[in-house]
């Protein structure tokens, strides 16, 4: 019970990073209807991004797992501001470049180019910080012991690192601000209004481009939020950890039912535990094996996902 | 040119700016180069005597950032000013669907590329032989050539096969390197482990061409057994489950260390004359045949099994394409619902494309695991899908010939990478000229899909059609004119 408890946290820790990164999946799908696959190495962009910041504040500014907490804090806001923005550039560009132009191309062209995309941002990293992963010290250190039970000599303690509820307050956060952009604001009403249908929306006076463009903004957002938060958990990172993450975020997105915003960050949590129990009760070697079955079942089974409307194929 | 007019011609930039406004988008330009390039270009972050440290390096930066500027610059003035664009616009495409009049100079050629590249590629062993052996000309190139050759052949072997699956069925697979494992890893155990168990070791040396239809039939039911789960599946999720399943077979040999051995990969025997080794040993090719010894002559031998291998894909989808099932999986890339309503059936249409792609690329994948002489996973990762893809793609979706042609120049482009030994002075230390061969590759992925989506040399024409051959007009496609 112990065990599963703390399989549990670590689960849901996971999949809220899975959940952010998803979010950016489910909004693109939702308004032009295509996988960004790209996604996954915009998230990889953010995450480098604060590695390479990080790095900076510990040689250059003495920033350690020791300093003091407000300024751990004050830090990891800076990074992440600037990595906000460093993949928002990103993904904006290569909306610009790569898709919005084949915007009513043959089916696979943006597709396609999508792949093209990924290959030249995993490429373009790997180039300029070399392919070696690139490991700092834990930034985020100490936690609390939640229960603990004697087992035979032994002691095992449940534990909530302070990493772990840095990522889910966080998480909660953002969703949060999230949810109200979408709900609450006008730019969240155009972006449901593009999702519906996107010729009535530009009839009505709404700037299309400039709608996907910032919905690529904001997704790029919380994938470079999820990249750090992901750097800071496993104190390690490289050019290829998009591929994996995306794979997985995307089955989140479809498990949760793509184009759904709830759904995305529930098929996310889902997505950590599914990994974190497979690994503690099975096998650590197949983990991704898991996660990608996972996505091959629903595809299969459930292709509406939990939250998602089911599909009507129109000519 | 005060007020931007809208250009005829589609295309983000089709407007005709002021200076000013020009200049405030090369500012825009600049910025969005800025962040794009600080810091993951502008820093470094070598290891500096085992911690990592950060080096700036604004420089290279600032050249970069520099050179987009100018190059956009240099687009406005050259390529999306009105005056460029008259000069450059092609004549219009007038009616939306005109007849074909009388054959065009790609028509005249069109027939005899194919014979004329077939007598190439047969002579083409021959070729290095001779001008590797000529007195000290181009010693070593005999090899060297011969192993171009091979390669070239391997991945024109693999784009065809792979082009049956998404050039003509227009089923985006990303995952196609797991059926060349399949096949790799089908030679490598039965050479190894089950013929010798079965049959005792004097099979061995036939390993190979036992191996070969047992390869492509495995694959192929790889292909099937992928094919069924995702056949109601459409393009984008198509591409993601493929590229998941690509990803389980990598990750399936990486740790099923019993019976894969893991990534410390299997060592494989040789290619054998049908039995006959290519060794000095009295039971020989040398000694069978009465010719000297000569380690080029297991080359030209490998090259030649690839060359039939290809061809054998090349006839077998010439020859699928005129049956109805052919024309079923080219009916299917252009529309699913319209190839449901007139009665095929898209569940086997698919499966077989999927199965008859996989069997070539298992056959590939065999003959890969025998040129090697060792695979482990490594040799199977998701890039080497993607850069089968980009010679499909880069060749014209469909088109046969043109994959012979982006093969050579892809990997041409590869090898003429590595040769260029003065971009060393030019690149950031630390970085080879042939790291950026799949950078190279992706670029060139986006780019045709912007330009050029049906590819370089493709042409596609309606295979049947009703008293005349019409070309369709580019109004009516989105691919363009063709």
């Amino acid at each position: 019970m112990e065990y599963f408890l703390q399989q549990l946290i670590n689960g849901l820790t996971l999949g809220s990073i899975y959940g952010l990164i998803a979010i950016g999946y489910t909004m693109v799908y939702g308004i032009i209807g295509m996988i960004n696959f790209a996604h996954g190495d915009v998230f990889m962009v953010g995450s480098v991004t604060s590695f390479i910041l990080v790095l900076i504040g510990g040689v250059s500014f003495g920033l350690s797992g020791n300093s003091a907490g407000i300024i751990i804090l004050l830090a990891l806001v800076l990074v992440v501001a600037y990595a906000m923005l460093v993949s928002s550039v990103y993904n904006w560009t290569i909306e610009r470049v790569a898709y919005r132009p084949l915007r009513g191309s043959f089916r696979l062209a943006p597709l396609i180019s999508a792949i093209g995309m990924s290959i030249v941002l995993q490429e373009f990293v790997r180039i300029a910080q070399e392919a070696r992963p690139k490991p700092i010290q834990k930034l985020v250190t100490g936690g609390y012991e939640l229960m603990s039970k004697q087992v035979g000599e032994q002691t095992f303690a449940v534990t909530i690192t302070n990493m772990q509820i840095f990522i889910i307050i966080s998480t909660l956060v953002l969703m949060t601000a999230f949810t109200f952009i979408i709900q609450r604001t006008s730019l969240g009403r155009a972006q449901r209004a593009c999702e519906q249908d996107t010729k009535m929306a530009s009839l009505l006076g709404i700037n299309v481009d400039r709608t996907i463009s910032i919905t690529f903004i904001m997704g790029a957002m919380l994938a470079a939020f999820a990249g750090m938060l992901f750097f800071l958990h496993y104190t390690e990172t490289d050019f290829f950890v998009g591929f994996a993450a995306g794979i997985k975020a995307f089955t989140a997105a479809v498990l949760g039912g793509i184009g759904s915003i709830p759904g995305a960050m529930m098929g996310g949590l889902l997505i950590g535990i599914i990994e974190v129990m497979w690994s503690a009760y099975f096998s650590v070697e197949y983990k991704d094996v898991a996660a990608f079955t996972v996505l091959v079942l629903v595809l299969i089974f459930m292709p509406q996902g939990l939250l998602g409307k089911p599909e009507v194929e129109k000519v | 040119m005060s007020a931007p007019v809208k250009a005829s011609s589609a295309g983000g930039e089709a407007k005709v700016l002021s200076p000013a406004e020009i200049a405030k988008d090369l500012v825009i330009t600049a910025i969005i180069t800025f962040f794009i390039l600080v810091p993951i270009v502008a820093i470094r972050t070598p290891l500096d005597q085992g911690t990592l440290t950060w080096h700036p390096r604004f420089g290279l930066a600032a050249a970069l950032c520099g050179l987009v500027v100018v190059g956009r610059l240099a687009l406005y003035l050259f390529v999306w000013n009105p005056k460029a664009k008259a000069a450059l616009a092609p004549a219009d495409a007038s009616a939306p669907l005109k007849a074909v009049k009388g054959p065009s100079l790609g028509d005249r050629l069109g027939p005899k590329v194919a014979p004329t590249l077939l007598i190439l590629a047969i002579a083409l062993p021959f070729f290095f032989i001779i001008i590797g052996n000529a007195d000290g000309m181009f010693p070593g190139w005999d090899r060297r050539g011969i192993d171009f050759a091979i390669t070239v052949m391997l991945y024109v072997m693999l784009g065809w096969g792979l082009n049956v699956v998404v050039g003509l069925a227009g089923l985006l697979d990303l995952g196609y390197v797991a059926f060349y494992a399949v096949g790799a890893y089908t030679y490598a155990l039965m050479a190894t482990k089950y013929l010798p168990a079965w049959f005792g070791p004097e099979i061995k040396p036939y390993a190979f061409f036992i191996s070969l239809p047992i390869a492509a039939i495995l694959a192929s039911l790889w292909g099937m057994i992928l094919g069924f789960p995702v056949l109601r599946l459409k393009g984008d999720y198509l591409a993601i489950v493929t590229l998941a399943f690509g990803e389980i077979i990598y990750q399936v040999l990486q740790n099923w260390s019993v019976f894969t051995e893991g990534p410390r990969g299997i060592s494989v025997p040789k290619l054998t004359f049908f039995g006959i080794p290519f060794d000095k040993s009295d039971g020989g090719f040398a000694a069978t045949f009465h010719v000297g010894y000569n380690r080029i002559v297991y080359f030209a031998f490998l090259y030649f099994v690839i060359l039939a291998l290809a061809l054998l894909t090349y006839f077998v989808t010439k020859k699928l394409r005129r049956l109805p099932i052919g024309r079923a999986w080219e009916a299917l890339r252009e529309d699913e619902i319209a190839c449901r309503s007139l009665g095929i059936n898209t569940t086997s249409t698919k499966l077989t494309a999927f199965a008859i792609g996989a069997a070539f690329g298992g056959m590939a994948g065999a003959f890969f695991a025998v040129r090697q002489e060792f695979i482990s996973p490594e040799s199977f990762k998701y890039i080497e899908s993607a850069f089968i893809l980009a010679i499909v793609v880069l060749g014209g979706l469909g088109s046969q010939i043109g994959i012979v042609f982006s093969a050579i120049a892809i990997i041409g482009a590869t090898e003429a990478f590595r040769e260029m030994e003065f971009l060393k002075y030019v690149l950031p230390e630390g970085t080879e000229p042939v790291q950026f061969r799949m950078l190279a590759v992706g670029v060139a992925l986006v780019l045709m899909m912007r330009f050029r989506p049906r590819g370089f040399v493709t042409k596609r024409e309606p295979t049947v059609y009703l008293k005349e051959k019409k070309a369709v007009s580019g109004d009516l496609v989105a691919e363009g004119h063709g």
